[in-house]
C-alpha cells in the first residue's frame, strides 16, 4: 500500500441519486384495453339508433354556438376505434419500456366519456353549459371541504370530520341567515360553526392525543345526530323564522360570463363560488409560499424537528386545525344558502368524505385537491342531467357513480402519493 | 461563552437520569461528555438545549442563570445543537431547514429563500463545505445530512454548540474531517460539548473529558488517559476491549449469492448487482455507513424484499422467492436491525417472545394449544443461558433494558439449529457489558461451525468480529477484503474508493 492511499477524500456531498430499474408495467396498457373493449360492448354491443344531440349555447353568449348533432352508431363506431388505437400506441409504449403519457390516458377517458354520452343521449339533447354549471355547483363543497383537509392533514392532524363541519355549517349558516335575513352573517355563522367542531377534534387528538380517526367519526356522527334532532324539533316548528334563509344571488361577471360554453360555468354563480377562486389561491400561496405554511408543514412532517427550533407544535397544529375547520363550515353555507335555501336532515349527504377522497386523491396540494374534487362533482352532475333527459341507466346505478370514480380515482393512486410523514401521529412530548 | 451546569437534576418517575450533575465549559474548549449509553448525557444534553425542564439545578452562561422554557429560549440564548437523530425534514430544501424558526420573509409574510440560501452558502464557504441549498434533504447523504445541522446551528449564532454522538453515522473520512470543523470552531471561540462513547475520538479531540455513569459524574479525565483507563472509568469496572477469538477455520460455502440486485417499490435499484460467498466457520462483516443498502441487502436474505434479482443459495438450496417463514425453516437465523420495532413485540412477555418465531407448530404449540408449561421451562432455561436480568420470564420485554433485550432476541435464534445467522447492527445502542456478551455469542456460533453474517456500521464492531469484511457503498460492494484490513483503508472504501488490492490487480 503506498502512502497516497490514506490521504483524506473529500466525501461525496452531491445529493444520491438511485438508479432507477427499467421496468415494464403492464398496468395502464391492460386497464385502457378492459375500458376498450368495455366501451365496445356498450356503445355498439348495446348500440342504439338515433342522433345525439348536444347543446352548446346558453342565453348571452358573444355568439350562439350551434347545437351539435350525431348520428349515435356513427359516433360509437368511430369512437371504440380510436380508443382501441390509443390502446395499441399504450401497448406500443410498455414494449418499449416507456410509460404511458398522462396527455394519452386524458384523452382516453375524455372520448369514452364523450362515447358513453353519445350513446346516453340517443334522441335526446345534453345541455352542456347546464352540465357545466350544476357540475361547479356540486364541487364547491367539496372543494372548501377538501381545502380544510388538507390544511389540517399537513400540519399532522387527520380531519375525518369534514363531513361534520360541512353540516354544522350548513345548519347554522340557515338558522343565522333566517333570523337575521343577513346571508353574510350565515356564512360567518358558519366559519364559527366549523371552528366549533375543529375545536373539539383539536382537543381530544392534540391535547388528549385521542385517535384522530376515531375522534372525527364520532364528532360526524355527532353532528349528524345534533342538526337532524334541532331540525325536526326546533326547525320544522317554525320553517318561516328559523328555516327560510335568504339565498345568495348570482352575480354576473360582465363579458367573462358571456363565454360560450364555460362562461356561464364559472362567471354566472354566488358569490361563495367566486371565493373559492380566491381560496383555492390563497390557501397554496400560503402554503407553499409564506413563513406560516413552512412552519405548518414541518410540524405536519417532523414535529421534533419543529419543536427543537422553537416552534410550538401543539399550538400550530391547534389554530391551523381550527382553520380548516372554519373554512370547511364556509364550504357547508353552500348547502343552503347557495343551492338548496333551506336546511334539511343530513343534506351533506357524504360530501365530507368525498371531499377526504379528493384530499388522498389531490396529494394533498390544494390545487391538485380542488381539481379532483371538480371531477367528483362533475360524476354527480352527470348523474343528475342523464335522470333528466332519460337515459336508458337505471337511475340507481347512475346514483353509484360518483362513488365508483372516487374509488377508481383512490385506488389508482395507492403506493404512489405520500401523505404529510406525521399526519395522524399525536406529538408526544417527552 | 462559558457554559456551567449547575447540579442538574432530571428525574422521569422513579428514575433519576440525572444526579446532580455540573458541568463547566469555558470559551473555545472542547468538553468531551463520555458515558455509556443510557448513562444519561441526551437527557442532560436536553436539558440544557430546553426540551426537558430540570427539577433541580441550573444553567448558566457567562455566569449569568439562565431559564429555558423550550428550545427556542435555549437558542435565543445562543445555544445550538447537532442531534444525533438529524432534527431535519427530508422533504424540504437545506435553505427551508436552515430558515424554519427564524424565517426572514418579505411583504406580505413571503419567504425570502434568497435570504436563506445567501446564508447557507456563506457558512459553507467559511467552512469549505460543499452543500447544495436547494437540494431535498432526504436526497442528501447522511454526512451531508450532518453538515446542514451545523449549518442549521451556526446560522444562529451559536456560541455553545452540542454534537450529540456526531460520529455515529460517519466514515471515518468524514469523522476527521468533522475533528476539524470542530476545531476550526474552537479557534472561532465557540465552546463545545462532544458527547461520545468513543474513546479514540474523545482522546483525540477533547480538552477536558468528564465521564458519567448511570446519570453522575464519575469523575474528570485527562484526554491523555489510556483507552483502558478511560473505558473502566466509563464502565466502572475494567472490560475487554477486544474480542477473544481464535483464528477461524473456514468450511466450504454455505450462503452463495450470485448478481442480487435489490428493487424498492419505487423502482429504485437500493442493492446493484452483489456477489459474495459466506463458508462455515467464518464470520462475514457487510461494512458501510448507514443506507448504503445493507439493510436492503438483509432483507433481501430473509425474504422480506419484494423484488430480488439473481440467486441466493443457501448449502445448494435457493432462497430466493421463498416466504419468510420458509426461509426460518431452511435454517436461517436473524437479529434485526431495529430490535424494538422488528425483532421484539414490547408488550409480550420475555417468554411469548421466545415463541415468536415457533407459533405455527413444534414444541410449544399442539393442536393449536400453546403448551405453556413447556415454553416456561425453556424460557426459565433460556433466561439463565443468556444471562437475561429481569424479575421474571413474565416481564413485558419493553420494560428491559436494550441490552437484555436484544439477549431474548440472540436466545430465540440462537436456539434453533442454524445453517446460517445474520445479526444487523447487533450492539446498536448497547452498554458495553452487553456488547461483550453479544460478541463472544456470535463467535461462538461461528466456532460452531455456522456461516455468520454481521452488518454494521461501527467500524470497532466490524474489525473486532470478521474474518472478512465486505464494504457496501450506494447499494454495490466495493470490496471484499481480510479481516485483519487497516482501517484507514477500509474507511476510504465506505467512502467508495476500490479496496487497493482490486485496483493494484
Amino acid at each position: 500500500m503506498t502512502s497516497t492511499d490514506t490521504r483524506p477524500v473529500a466525501p461525496d456531498s452531491s445529493p444520491i441519486v438511485h438508479e432507477t430499474a427499467v421496468v415494464r408495467s403492464w398496468k395502464t396498457s391492460v386497464v385502457l384495453a378492459v375500458f376498450t373493449v368495455l366501451g365496445a360492448v356498450l356503445l355498439i354491443g348495446f348500440g342504439r339508433e338515433g342522433t345525439s344531440g348536444f347543446r352548446l349555447a346558453s342565453d348571452g353568449d358573444f355568439f350562439a354556438l350551434p347545437d351539435m348533432a350525431v348520428s349515435t352508431m356513427g359516433a360509437a363506431v368511430v369512437i371504440v376505434l380510436v380508443l382501441a388505437a390509443l390502446t395499441g400506441v399504450s401497448v406500443m409504449m410498455t414494449l418499449r419500456y416507456t410509460k404511458t403519457p398522462l396527455w394519452l390516458i386524458s384523452l382516453f377517458a375524455f372520448l369514452l366519456l364523450f362515447g358513453f354520452l353519445t350513446w346516453a343521449a340517443a334522441g335526446a339533447t345534453i345541455p352542456v353549459p347546464g352540465l357545466l354549471v350544476g357540475a361547479l355547483g356540486l364541487s364547491v363543497p367539496l372543494i372548501f371541504g377538501a381545502l380544510g383537509g388538507v390544511l389540517s392533514e399537513r400540519v399532522g392532524v387527520v380531519n375525518v370530520a369534514i363531513e361534520g363541519q360541512l353540516l354544522a355549517g350548513a345548519f347554522t349558516s340557515a338558522v343565522v341567515a333566517s333570523i337575521t335575513q343577513q346571508p353574510f352573517l350565515g356564512l360567518v355563522a358558519a366559519m364559527v360553526a366549523g371552528v366549533l367542531v375543529s375545536f373539539v377534534l383539536a382537543a381530544f387528538a392534540i391535547k388528549y392525543l385521542v385517535d384522530q380517526v376515531i375522534v372525527g367519526v364520532v364528532l360526524n356522527v355527532l353532528v349528524t345526530g345534533l342538526t337532524s334532532f334541532l331540525f325536526s324539533q326546533v326547525l320544522s316548528a317554525n320553517p318561516g323564522l328559523l328555516n327560510s334563509p335568504p339565498r345568495f344571488d348570482r352575480i354576473d361577471i360582465p363579458v367573462l360570463s358571456q363565454i360560450p360554453i364555460i362562461g356561464p360555468a364559472l362567471f354566472k354563480q354566488t358569490i361563495i363560488v367566486y371565493f373559492v377562486y380566491v381560496a383555492v389561491f390563497v390557501v397554496w400561496y400560503c402554503l407553499f409560499r409564506t413563513k406560516w405554511g413552512l412552519r405548518l408543514r414541518s410540524v405536519g412532517e417532523h414535529p421534533q424537528a419543529a419543536d427543537t427550533v422553537g416552534i410550538n407544535v401543539a399550538r400550530t397544529r391547534f389554530w391551523n386545525v381550527s382553520l380548516a375547520g372554519a373554512i370547511a363550515g364556509f364550504g357547508g353555507a353552500y348547502f343552503t344558502l347557495g343551492s338548496v335555501g333551506a336546511f334539511n336532515k343530513e343534506m351533506t349527504a357524504g360530501a365530507g368524505f368525498i371531499a377526504l377522497a379528493a384530499v388522498i386523491f389531490g396529494r394533498w396540494d390544494p390545487i391538485r385537491a380542488t381539481l379532483a374534487a371538480l371531477l367528483f362533482g362533475f360524476a354527480s352532475n352527470l348523474q343528475n342531467v342523464l335522470s333528466i333527459i332519460g337515459s336508458p341507466v337505471p337511475s340507481e346505478f347512475m346514483l353509484m357513480l360518483p362513488y365508483v370514480v372516487t374509488i377508481f380515482a383512490v385506488a389508482g393512486l395507492v403506493g404512489q402519493s405520500r401523505a404529510p410523514a406525521a399526519s395522524g401521529k399525536p406529538y408526544i412530548k417527552a | 461563552m462559558k457554559l456551567e451546569l449547575r447540579g442538574i437534576t432530571k428525574r422521569f418517575g422513579t428514575l433519576t437520569a440525572n444526579d446532580s450533575i455540573s458541568l463547566t465549559v469555558q470559551p473555545g474548549e472542547i468538553h468531551a461528555l463520555l458515558g455509556e449509553n443510557g448513562a444519561g448525557k441526551s437527557t442532560l444534553m436536553n436539558v440544557l438545549y430546553g426540551l426537558y425542564q430540570a427539577d433541580e439545578g441550573q444553567i448558566l452562561l457567562d455566569d449569568v442563570a439562565q431559564a429555558f422554557a423550550g428550545p427556542g429560549d435555549a437558542m435565543k440564548a445562543g445555544i445550538g445543537m447537532v442531534h444525533q437523530h438529524f432534527m431535519l425534514i427530508p422533504v424540504f430544501t437545506v435553505a427551508e431547514n436552515v430558515s424554519l424558526g427564524h424565517e426572514q420573509t418579505k411583504a406580505g409574510g413571503r419567504l425570502d429563500l434568497a435570504a436563506a440560501r445567501a446564508k447557507v452558502r456563506e457558512i459553507s464557504a467559511r467552512f469549505g463545505f460543499d452543500v447544495d441549498p436547494d437540494a431535498l434533504v432526504e436526497d442528501l447523504p447522511v454526512g451531508v445530512q450532518q453538515r446542514v445541522e451545523i449549518i442549521k446551528a451556526l446560522s444562529r449564532d451559536a456560541k455553545v454548540l452540542v454534537f450529540d454522538e456526531p460520529t455515529a453515522v460517519l466514515t471515518p473520512q468524514e469523522t476527521d474531517e468533522l475533528i476539524g470543523i470542530m476545531r476550526q470552531l474552537k479557534a472561532a471561540g465557540t465552546s463545545i460539548v462532544f458527547i461520545s462513547h468513543k474513546l479514540r475520538e474523545v482522546r483525540e479531540i477533547a480538552d477536558r473529558v468528564t465521564v458519567i455513569r448511570l446519570g453522575k459524574v464519575v469523575g474528570e479525565a485527562d484526554p491523555s488517559s489510556t483507552n483502558a483507563e478511560l473505558a473502566s472509568l466509563m464502565v466502572g469496572r475494567s472490560v475487554e476491549l477486544t474480542v477473544q477469538k481464535q483464528p477461524a477455520k473456514p468450511g466450504d460455502a454455505a450462503l452463495v449469492v450470485q448478481n442480487v440486485s435489490v428493487i424498492d417499490p419505487r423502482g429504485q435499484i437500493m442493492v446493484k448487482d452483489v456477489s459474495f460467498e459466506v463458508r462455515r466457520g467464518e464470520v462475514l462483516a457487510i461494512a458501510g455507513v448507514q443506507g448504503n443498502g445493507q439493510t436492503e441487502l438483509t432483507e433481501a436474505l430473509i425474504g422480506l424484499q419484494n423484488r430480488v434479482e439473481g440467486s441466493i443459495t443457501l448449502d445448494g438450496k435457493p432462497l430466493t422467492g421463498l416466504g419468510v417463514r420458509q426461509v426460518l425453516d431452511a435454517g436461517v437465523g436473524f437479529v434485526p436491525e431495529d430490535r424494538k420495532e422488528d425483532g421484539l413485540v414490547a408488550e409480550f412477555s420475555i417468554a411469548e417472545n421466545l415463541m415468536l418465531d415457533r407459533s405455527d407448530s413444534g414444541p410449544f404449540v399442539k393442536g393449536g394449544m400453546l403448551q405453556l408449561k413447556d415454553l416456561a421451562e425453556f424460557a426459565a432455561e433460556k433466561r439463565v443461558e443468556f444471562d437475561i436480568r429481569a424479575q421474571s420470564i413474565e416481564t413485558h420485554v419493553g420494560r428491559l433494558s436494550g441490552g437484555n433485550q436484544q439477549k431474548v432476541v440472540l436466545a430465540r435464534e440462537l436456539s434453533r439449529d442454524l445453517r446460517l445467522f445474520v445479526a444487523a447492527q447487533p450492539t446498536r445502542g448497547l452498554d458495553v457489558g452487553s456488547i461483550e456478551f453479544v460478541h463472544t455469542r456470535i463467535v461462538e456460533a461461528r466456532d460452531a461451525g455456522t456461516p455468520v453474517i454481521v452488518i454494521s456500521t461501527e467500524l470497532d464492531e466490524v474489525v473486532a468480529l470478521a474474518d472478512r469484511i465486505a464494504v457496501m457503498y450506494r447499494g454495490s460492494i466495493v470490496g471484499i477484503v481480510p479481516g485483519d484490513t487497516p482501517r484507514d483503508v477500509l474507511g476510504l472504501m465506505m467512502a467508495g474508493e476500490p479496496a487497493p488490492e482490486v485496483t493494484a490487480a
